[in-house]
């Protein structure tokens, strides 16, 4: 079976991209993205701030498994065009791992079909392959059985 | 000419990962893998090219034939290094895609 999400990070370079085909309307994919209850909920975190205009920023935090320790993801919004791209850095604070440049790009595919592409740029290349080897704080630890309360809230 | 080929770059091209779940199952010949595609033929012998020189696969002589074959610790080593982070994120994007489906788009 073909995987959804698909990860090409080339040996060698400083970047990686990330693509998601998804079975949602690009304006759906999009309001994922900028509406913080939602991102709260698949991003497993809690949104401080999110401005969805160029020149805005964003503020994300997350806790431990046992809310023993705080975690802040941060960075500034470059470029927005709504239904279309993002632009913007990511940054994990407190942490030695150097800012990103990320370019989220939004496509109608099909009726109904979307598709997201994201391209990661990191400072180095060693900083890349650290970054891809990191054992996840910010998202696995919460994600199984928290989808499914979600899903029957909105219900 | 003999350019130097990388294993993320091998891997990103659909037609080459389905030709590594097919030898997965079972070694076989360039002409057998070929027959479960529609490309070309000539087109098949690159792609085998390039995995073989990223040493995703593994070539055997018996007899006249040459066999291909997984070459599984190479491809433990590809996987070892992204899947968590393929996995992380895939979670994530099926979590946004189950909440926005209870959501109307908005025409």
């Amino acid at each position: 079976m073909e995987r959804k999400t698909k990860v090409n990070a080339e040996d060698g370079k400083q970047e990686l991209v990330i693509t998601r085909e998804f079975d949602l309307p690009v304006e759906l994919l999009f309001k994922a993205y900028v509406t913080p209850e939602i991102v709260e909920q698949w991003m497993g975190t809690k949104v401080l701030k999110l401005e969805n205009k160029k020149h805005g920023s964003y503020q994300f935090e997350t806790s431990g498994p046992k809310g023993n320790f705080a975690f802040v993801m941060s960075g500034v919004i470059h470029d927005f065009v709504t239904n279309q791209k993002i632009t913007r850095t990511f940054e994990m604070e407190n942490t030695p791992f150097a800012p990103q440049l990320e370019f989220l790009e939004f496509e109608t595919l099909t009726e109904g079909g979307s598709r997201l592409t994201m391209h990661i740029v990191y400072k180095s290349v060693a900083l890349r392959d650290q970054i891809l080897q990191l054992p996840f704080v910010q998202g696995i630890n919460m994600a199984h059985n928290r989808l499914q309360d979600i899903v029957n809230k909105l219900k | 000419m003999n350019l130097r080929r990388d294993v993320f770059q091998a891997i990103a091209d659909p037609t080459r990962r389905a030709i590594l779940m097919l030898v997965a199952s079972q070694s076989m010949t360039a002409g057998v893998i070929a027959a479960n595609f529609d490309t070309a033929r000539p087109t098949v012998s690159k792609h085998l090219q390039i995995l073989t020189e990223c040493e995703l696969l593994k070539q055997e002589q018996a007899g006249r034939e040459i066999y291909y074959h997984i070459n599984a610790k190479k491809m433990k080593e590809v996987a070892d290094f992204i899947e968590p982070f393929r996995q992380m994120w895939d979670d994530r994007f099926n979590k946004l895609e189950a909440i926005m489906k209870n959501y109307k788009p908005e025409k």
